[in-house]
């Protein structure tokens, strides 16, 4: 890692703007206010979708509609009033701000300080792009070298138009519908989102990302992303974006789906940066998601999350470890400042044989911010020699905040083997006095601490992200220091 | 009429019968009040995630047993710890044995709880404590609107109790099912020790639910032993709320031995509201056949500077289902808390399930809280050394399974009471060794 410094990451991020760029049509326009099925129809007709699409949606929205919102999680908000927002808003292409100068000093500060390129900038924080960067010739390179290998990727809802095959077979086969009152809400409304396949054998050559598509300010509230890897195929797939993004949807409901056929794997990686909310808890966006992978004979899928904004989020990517051999792994870090809550942990199902899970989850509360681990280990009769390690660590800077665990842990096979353990803990005042006494002031220095407590997940992240999740680790707790 | 409705009427029965004064006649009235509202615990709550009652709920119970059944001494007397000397308080269907009990008001009230409800002389001591440690959920309001009869046990200021004090509740069942609603009430004050062993057991194959609530004080730097043997048959249900305050630099330790019954819930709730507390929590389940174990633990760390350990283990058999729900709350002033807790299982037999939950809410940044939690198998490696040096194999489990749960039994401070589990144990795991001896 120590090859690589900012100053590359900073070339690089300027080089590679763009690369992976797909760009879907916008036009201005808002629905009413409030669902009811004529809207949900209307979303179906807007996208252009088949009339299997339009049903599908619809027999979502009818589960949904007697479905009760949640609130078994460890968290406290007001409610949105589910008739009082637009469900489809077409991202918006006007720019809200005509020059950089407009923009707020505190997130171009944050931009500086990830070291995101000025053009990055100004597209992120919505300023009108003087210079235009030419990226339809990358985007065509790069879609070139998919297209030789025969992975499909492309945003859901010209999959739905160009491989309804695809989508139909495996739509809603590890999320269904009826799964939960926002998966219900998701798929009925869904506006748009990725969708990966990776055909036989194949590993894909470079990490897929939703990272630099040029729509991304406006991705929407209700994303639906499906990645399928076939038999021994292998995928790397970033989600989400290290800069704070200022997105005026204050509720966000996604759906991820993984499967993962025989041998396959698939890596699946999330920064979440989202809007948290002011200092005094006002604002922020609600971040309620639900992803799940579906593991086949000896495949794999690992998930990694660096959750680090939303004033409210409430996520448990989980894996069921259907066929035998498969193997799930769940690593995450969630940072929670100021008013933060974050309600984040996993579901390990284990039905095959000789499966194994992992999880390592490390929690950072500051402020007055709750953050909690909510997982499950769940071992079924016929899961023989099933394995799974869990650890959740917790670390508390001041008095205010508060950190949970709420690990939930069902075995019911003898030969199961399950290890659990959690540790809550503050940063030490001697490993504080150690590093002021080697000349590292205390805010350098709890960013030393804190890195090395989250380091076992950091390490999982694909290089360039993990450089920037480790400066989003700082920034996040920046002033947390009492 | 469900049990409910029935319990509900009986109680304005019950209610006329009872000579008590106002404070505790208050008292009954709003806990009714809750149980009605609340009714029975459901699979719905969360505490109850794990735990059924429809079934054990289902028998026609019958709410006042009629009169006692008189039993020798020496048909009970395996069911005491008998080797040693001891205070004893025995309840026979719920009403209290004179004959096999010794009880003493000497410097000391080791006694009834329908004594001290009744009597001017306790009343200051009900009013302070009585109720005031039991939550107000359904099962221990619902034993609260009942109370009338249990073991009253006050330890005045700077008194070492040299005999342990057993309580026993015995089961003769001649109705077709009984609901049995005992309550104890302890306060051990400064400086203080005691040691008491309770114990639940039905001498009858027709269906009995103890629905018991214990209420435990120990002030200022009292030690308070509690040791609870629950090795029942296999149609007696128990539903045990303990609940246990803890004032500034007092110890308390929980022992909870788990061998048999239908269903047992074990509500555990330790409160500390002093400096300086240690609280212990410790037990060995080891089922079979159908049983069903719920350890429900919590310990609500309030002030600094305390300590909590919990240990629990497990040994689940054929269709047994065992579940463990501990939950640490550390508050925001709670700083130096040291909280520990671990729960190790071991299921023998594919058909057992055992549901963990080990739970930490965190309110204190300068804190040093850990739990694990394990299920596994009995080493391989272990039973090969065993198995060469000529231990048939069932002996060789046995032993090591002895070893796994020695970690709670080496705490235990009766002697006699340690040797006791160990035969149970013994029995349990179907050998006939004698540990450690």
């Amino acid at each position: 890692m120590s090859k690589y410094t900012e100053d590359d990451l900073r070339e690089e991020l300027k080089t590679k703007e763009y690369e992976y760029g797909f760009y879907t049509d916008i036009e201005s326009e808002t629905f009413p206010n409030g669902i009811n099925e004529d809207i949900v129809r209307a979303i179906s007709k807007k996208k252009e979708e088949p009339q299997w699409m339009t049903d599908w949606r619809l027999e979502a929205f009818k589960v949904w509609k007697d479905m009760t919102e949640p609130d078994w999680a460890n968290v406290n908000y007001k409610k949105p009033d589910f008739q009082g927002i637009s469900y489809y808003s077409a991202p918006n292409s006007k720019p809200k701000y005509d020059s950089i100068d407009e923009v707020d000093p505190e997130l171009l500060a944050t931009f500086e300080k990830l070291g995101i390129s000025l053009d990055e900038q100004k597209k992120l924080a919505g300023v009108a792009m003087d210079v235009v960067i030419d990226s339809v010739s990358v985007a065509t390179t790069f879609k070139k070298t998919l297209g030789e290998k025969g992975i499909i990727f492309m945003s859901i809802s010209e999959a739905i138009r160009e491989h309804p095959e695809l989508v139909k077979k495996h739509l809603g086969t590890v999320v269904p519908q009826k799964d939960n009152f926002y998966a219900a809400l998701n798929s009925a409304v869904f506006s748009d989102g990725s969708f990966c396949y990776i055909p036989k054998g194949v590993r894909c050559p470079m990490e897929l990302s939703t990272y630099f598509r040029i729509n991304q300010a406006g991705t929407g509230q209700f994303e639906r992303t499906l990645v399928i890897a076939d038999e021994g195929s292998y995928v790397s797939y970033l989600e989400g974006c290290t800069a704070p993004s200022r997105d005026e949807n204050q509720l966000h409901a996604a759906v991820v789906e993984l499967i993962a056929l025989d041998d396959a794997e698939i890596k699946y990686s999330t920064v979440q940066n989202w809007y948290p909310g002011n200092a005094e808890g006002k604002g922020g966006v609600y971040n309620f998601v639900t992803k799940r992978g579906l593991c086949e004979k000896n495949a794999k899928i690992s998930w990694t999350q660096i959750e680090t904004g939303s004033a409210v989020t409430w996520k448990y990517p989980s894996c069921i470890l259907k066929g035998d051999n498969s193997v799930g792994e769940f690593y995450s870090i969630a940072v929670t400042n100021n008013y933060q809550q974050a309600d984040t942990g996993t579901k390990m199902i284990h039905l095959g044989k000789n499966t194994k899970s992992t999880i390592i989850s490390k929690g950072i509360s500051a402020g007055k911010s709750q953050n909690s681990y909510r997982g499950l280990v769940q071992i079924n009769s016929r899961a023989e020699n099933a394995r799974n390690f869990s650890q959740c660590d917790s670390l508390l800077m001041g008095n205010e905040c508060g950190a949970h665990t709420f690990p939930y842990i069902e075995a019911k096979n003898k030969s199961a083997k399950i290890e659990h353990e959690a540790t809550t803990s503050k940063i030490g005042e001697d490993q504080i006095f150690y590093c002021n006494q080697r000349g590292i002031d205390t805010e350098k220095a709890i960013a030393l601490i804190v890195n090395g407590f989250s380091k076992e997940v950091l390490n999982k992240l694909p290089m360039e992200f993990a450089v920037e999740a480790q400066k989003l680790l700082e920034i996040s707790l920046e002033g947390s220091v009492g | 009429m469900d049990l409910k409705e029935k319990l509900v009427s009986s109680f304005l029965v019950f209610e006329d019968q009872a000579e008590v004064d106002s404070y505790v006649h208050d008292v009954r009235n709003d806990a009714i009040k809750i149980f009605e509202e609340k009714g029975f615990p459901s699979k719905k709550e969360e505490a109850w995630k794990y735990t059924s009652l429809n079934k054990i709920l289902k028998e026609d119970y019958s709410v006042f047993p009629k009169q006692e059944n008189a039993l020798e001494y020496r048909d009970v007397k395996k069911y005491f710890i008998h080797d040693i000397d001891t205070y004893k308080i025995v309840f026979i269907d719920g009403k209290y044995s004179s004959h096999l009990s010794e009880t003493t008001h000497d410097g000391m009230d080791v006694c009834l709880m329908s004594a001290a409800l009744s009597k001017p002389k306790y009343r200051l001591v009900i009013e302070n404590y009585f109720n005031k440690a039991a939550t107000k959920d359904s099962l221990p309001s619902l034993n609260t609107a009942f109370s009338k009869e249990g073991a009253y046990i006050h330890i005045p200021k700077n008194k070492l109790v040299e005999k342990p004090i057993q309580i026993i509740h015995l089961s003769t069942g001649n109705e077709s099912a009984t609901l049995l609603q005992p309550r104890n009430l302890i306060v051990v004050d400064e400086n203080s020790h005691v040691q008491i062993i309770e114990r639940h057991q039905s001498l009858t194959d027709n269906a009995v639910l103890t629905n018991s609530v214990t209420e435990i004080f120990a002030n200022k730097r009292a030690i308070v032993d509690y040791y609870k043997i629950q090795n029942d048959n296999a149609n007696a249900s128990l539903i045990d709320n303990t609940f246990i305050k803890q004032k500034r630099e007092s110890v308390a330790s929980v022992h909870t031995f788990a061998f048999g019954g239908k269903l047992i819930r074990n509500n555990l709730n330790f409160y500390q509201e002093g400096e300086r507390i240690d609280s212990i929590l410790k037990g060995v389940t080891i089922i079979g056949n159908k049983q069903h174990v719920d350890h429900n633990t919590l310990v609500h760390h309030i002030e600094p500077n305390c300590e909590s350990h919990q240990d629990y283990k497990g040994i689940y058999n054929e269709n047994s289902t065992g579940v463990f729900n501990g939950k640490i709350i550390v508050e925001k002033e709670a700083q130096k808390t040291n909280a520990f807790q671990s729960n190790n299982n071991i299921l023998v037999s594919d058909k057992a399930t055992i549901n963990t939950k080990p739970q930490l809410e965190i309110f204190a940044d300068d804190v040093k809280c850990s739990h694990g939690c394990t299920i596994g198998q009995l080493d391989e490696d272990a039973m090969f050394y065993m198995r060469s040096r000529g231990i048939p194999e069932k002996e060789a489990k046995a032993l090591l399974m002895y070893a796994f749960s020695n970690n709670v039994l080496s705490s235990v401070k009766i002697r006699e009471m340690k040797q006791r589990i160990t035969k149970i144990i013994a029995n349990k795991l179907g050998v006939n060794i004698g540990f450690d001896l």
